[in-house]
């Protein structure tokens, strides 16, 4: 039954990303890659409320199944690497250090957020 | 496409799901599995796009698929986020930020390790 709520909201978040990234990206004329960045921030804000008040199998379905396949490492450090390599240095740092303190950060607002639910 | 994606996210969230379980982590310990996970799941990438940037893709699915769906569901932005959070919260200020600069650090280093073996292995020049 758990890996059923894993799964299923899997399957539902790596479909969310791709499609939020392809709708990010059409509006923005930069290298800067604002779709996974979207995905990354909005999926920790979401996964910090889920973690602070849901019960398990809420949990395994919206976190470690959407929020886990909405966000990505993956797609994120080869974005990175992309602009790096391409020139895009400060680009680059920028993404990694404004990726984690943004995440970071909208973790400590959903932590908040459910703790208040 | 979609459907590419959703089925890949569903397959790489499970193989986390069950890393997760063959090595829990105890509460307030470094959270290896889900690092290695990370790590393990950027040096794939770069395999895969580099591979399929030098040599082209056999389908027009497989990017998608194994990219995006696969790698994209097995690695999590989320979690990391929200454990190192719990970690801070917790008091647990070294693991913590050992584990907030260790996490995109491992990150980089193996897509970059990854790319550039791939690259010397499948041909070639850059890209």
């Amino acid at each position: 039954m758990n890996w059923l709520f894993v799964v299923a909201g899997a399957m539902a978040g790596a479909p969310l990303r791709y499609l939020t990234d392809r709708a990010v990206q059409a509006r923005h004329d930069s290298v800067f890659p604002w779709g996974t960045f979207t995905v990354n921030v909005v999926g920790c804000l979401v996964l910090g409320v889920v973690t602070a008040a849901a019960p398990e199998g809420v949990r395994l379905g919206l976190g470690t199944g959407l929020c886990g396949a909405l966000t990505t490492y993956s797609t994120f450090s080869y974005e990175t690497l992309r602009l790096a390599e391409d020139g895009a240095r400060g680009l680059a740092a920028l993404n990694v250090l404004g990726s984690v303190a943004a995440g970071l950060g909208a973790a400590y607002a959903g932590a908040w957020l459910g703790g208040a639910l | 496409m979609v459907a590419a994606v959703s089925l890949g996210g569903g397959l790489g969230a499970a193989a986390r799901y069950g890393a997760g379980l063959l090595w829990p982590t105890p509460d307030g310990a470094f959270p290896w599995t889900t690092f290695l996970v990370n790590a393990t799941g950027c040096a794939l990438i770069g395999v895969l796009l580099v591979t399929i940037a030098e040599r082209g893709s056999p389908h027009r699915l497989l990017r998608p698929f194994l990219g995006t769906g696969v790698l994209g569901g097995y690695t999590t932005f989320s979690t990391y986020a929200v454990d190192v959070h719990r970690f801070l919260a917790d008091g647990r200020t070294a693991t913590g930020l050992l584990y907030l600069a260790a996490t995109p650090l491992a990150a980089l280093a193996a897509v970059w390790a990854a790319s550039a073996v791939t690259r010397r292995l499948v041909g070639g020049g850059r890209r």
